[in-house]
């Protein structure tokens, strides 16, 4: 039996929504009064409501987290899954201390050290060596292990030559490098990843994610990683953690989370709509409805499929526009294409149409996430992945080969063949 | 073989919602001051990076504040300087007030400012206005040779001034008013977190409390009606015993240094206690 060196019991986070302003005083005095004088339940932290952002509460708390039960062995390399929202931040930020959990704790073997960002505490007037030093003291790192480690951290980052330059003359590459090379080379037992990689170029990315297998396999020590790359998952971690709405909806070997994970997705819907009261967005406008439509309702490569957005202008002489970004069942962005006629509109309700062309897509599932856009290009309504369609392939188009037709996206280009020489 | 654990003890860390209002962690505290030294060295060097006059602008802000402070209080307004060199009674003041008004108006925006530091990483927070303490500390001691060099030269041209036996408590001055500002800057940064208004507050109350303090003026010069409230400032003993030590005027007290040091310790102990509970969520209100 491996040793345990993560315990989470009952572990739960609330966080308070909406404004926090004048109202504040009495609501703490009246917390207070509750809670320390009454010895009764926080008034404001009503039980079993849970995070899901398209339902509108009907109290200012949310519980990012509740009630998390899990165990982590030595040695374990676990990717934590799930949707926006879900919760896996919130996790990791309690893991890392940055924030505390309201109920519940966390028990712990070991030295944590955790990545929620590259580069944190990183100073643009100081050199890259000072920089290194800088960064791995906030990260718990002591001054002469620094000194020990400092060409084996210079050797990884690449950057060798512009080491005694300030960082602000650095290329966003360099400066990713040099901090996830001081980051790579903590000594830890424990180690927290957020979603760091998504920076850098290619060939960086297969360099970290080469480094962190070497410390979870080679060394021993074990690695939390929470990402959206499926792939990087995949090939990173023996075990999985999916998370829903603050809850853990499965804990097992990462093919298994994986394969939940994505048939979790099948349940998406094609069409959502919204009351007045509970629409998306702010005062300016609130988006109604979003429908992804064909004359029939089947989805196929080989046909038209439109998507619709209805939304409600609320104030005159509003610039609005609507944004659709398209991602494929493995997280990957396909594409994204904004209205590009924007002129400002009075008040009333509208209805954006977006032609999704025949012969593009892939078989396969599609996710669309839409944004509303106003004034000054405000971000009034995001909405992740929102409406999703499973796209048939009718066939006519691939005359005597079957087999597997690989790609994010299936557009038929133009071939001509000649006849160059007999 | 099975190992349980269920007892925290057999855990190096157990993070909770509920802590003790007294679990300081003052070993976390110790592990990470190699961070403290790099902090404040950061500090210094963007001061001073990319200015024409570098370090030289730590000189320009006291000594125009002399000659301002001459010009409408000594000149204009008359008040008197105990007999001694105005430049030098002045400037005494300045010196010892200004490491005071640093330490705490610094001190008391460190969760703002350093919010997105605080929401990424997991350090002993007490870390960050330590720093600030011991970077205006390397602030106040190149201040403190303007002073010497301006004693120099006024004892050259043979003022009537002189260092007393005050001198060898003056390192228990400067840990007074360091701690002094830095438990109210406490205070101030953990309320700031929750209710803005308190930053107002400070940029003018500082202002005002320093015509509180004597500062422009000595306590022996104060009226007796007011003397009294002006000596319950726990700054007033502070400066009257920097000012006696260096210049030998001014009223050296045990008495009221006493006082200085309890209301210190309340307001420091007060301050990291406040401190260590607002820590631990502040990051979900800012």
């Amino acid at each position: 039996m491996k040793q345990q060196v993560i315990k989470v019991e009952n572990l739960s986070k609330a966080y308070q929504i909406g404004q926090i302003g004048t109202g504040t005083v009495s609501r703490d005095f009246e917390r207070f009064w509750a809670t320390k004088i009454r010895r009764r339940e926080d008034p404001f932290l009503k039980i079993g409501e849970t995070n899901d952002r398209s339902t509108k509460g009907t109290s200012d708390i949310v519980w990012s987290l509740k009630d998390i039960n899990f165990e982590i062995n030595q040695g374990d390399a676990v990717g934590i899954i799930g949707k926006n929202g879900a919760g896996k931040s919130t996790l990791l930020k309690l893991l890392s201390r940055v924030t505390s959990p309201t109920t519940g704790e966390i028990k712990v073997m070991g030295r944590i050290a955790s990545l929620l960002e590259v580069g944190t505490g990183f100073h643009p007037e100081l050199s890259g060596r000072e920089n290194i030093y800088l960064n791995g003291a906030i990260l718990g790192m002591r001054k002469k292990e620094i000194t020990r480690k400092m060409d084996e951290i210079i050797d990884f980052s690449g950057v060798e030559r512009y080491i005694d330059t300030p960082v602000k003359r650095y290329s966003s590459g360099m400066y990713v490098r040099l901090a996830f090379a001081v980051a790579a080379h903590l000594e830890s037992e424990i180690l927290i990843v957020d979603e760091v990689l998504a920076v850098g170029d290619a060939e960086f990315q297969k360099k970290c994610l080469g480094k962190m297998g070497d410390i979870s396999k080679g060394e021993g020590r074990t690695v939390l990683f929470v990402s959206h790359n499926m792939a990087a998952v995949k090939s990173l971690c023996s075990k999985g953690i999916l998370m829903e709405n603050g809850r853990i909806v499965k804990n097992a070997g990462v093919d298994e989370v994986l394969n939940v994970y994505n048939s979790n997705f099948q349940e998406m819907e094609s069409e959502v709509s919204w009351t007045t009261e509970t629409a998306p967005g702010n005062a300016t406008a609130k988006v109604l409805s979003v429908r992804l439509v064909t004359d029939d309702n089947y989805f196929a490569i080989e046909k038209d499929a439109v998507l619709e957005v209805i939304y409600e202008n609320l104030i005159d002489n509003h610039s609005l526009n609507v944004s659709v970004s398209v991602f494929d069942d493995k997280e990957t962005y396909i594409l994204s294409s904004p209205n590009l006629s924007r002129s400002p509109l009075p008040k009333g309700i509208y209805k954006s149409t977006c032609v999704l062309p025949k012969d593009f897509f892939n078989k396969g599932k599609y996710y669309f996430t839409v944004l509303l856009i106003g004034n000054n290009f405000d971000l009034i309504a995001q909405l992740d992945k929102v409406v999703a369609a499973d796209f048939d392939e009718e066939g006519t188009k691939r005359g005597e080969y079957f087999g597997y037709w690989a790609g994010a996206v299936r557009p038929y280009l133009k071939w001509d063949n000649l006849l160059l020489k007999h | 073989m099975m190992m349980d654990k269920n007892n925290s003890e057999d855990w190096d860390l157990v993070i909770k919602g509920h802590t003790s209002l007294f679990d300081l962690k003052f070993n976390d505290l110790w592990h990470y001051r190699d961070l403290l030294f790099m902090f404040v060295r950061r500090d210094f060097v963007s001061f001073y990076k990319q200015t024409v006059l570098g370090p030289l602008w730590f000189f320009i802000q006291p000594i125009f504040t002399t000659i301002v402070f001459t010009f409408v209080f000594g000149n204009l307004a008359g008040i008197s300087t105990d007999g001694l060199p105005q430049y030098l009674f002045y400037l005494s003041g300045i010196t010892a007030w200004n490491y005071f008004s640093d330490c705490l108006t610094k001190t008391s925006t460190v969760f703002r400012d350093n919010a997105s530091i605080f929401g990424k990483v997991y350090f002993p927070r007490l870390i960050m206005p330590l720093s600030i303490v011991v970077s205006n500390l390397v602030r106040f001691g190149v201040q403190l040779l303007l002073l010497l060099c301006m004693m120099a030269y006024f004892g050259i041209k043979g003022e009537n001034f002189h260092v007393t036996y005050g001198i060898f408590f003056f390192p228990i001055l400067v840990i007074l008013m360091a701690l002094l500002g830095l438990g109210a800057g406490l205070i101030i940064t953990a309320m700031t977190t929750k209710y803005r208004d308190l930053t107002f507050l400070v940029s003018f109350g500082v202002q005002l409390l320093m015509y509180g303090t004597t500062v422009i003026y000595p306590l022996s010069a104060a009226p007796p009606a007011y003397k009294r409230i002006i000596e319950l400032n726990p700054m007033t003993g502070i400066i009257e015993a920097f000012r006696f030590s260096f210049l030998g005027k001014g009223e050296f007290s045990f008495w009221s240094l006493g006082y200085s040091a309890i209301f210190t310790l309340v307001v420091l102990m007060l301050g990291i206690v406040i401190f260590n509970k607002t820590e631990k969520n502040f990051v979900d209100t800012i």
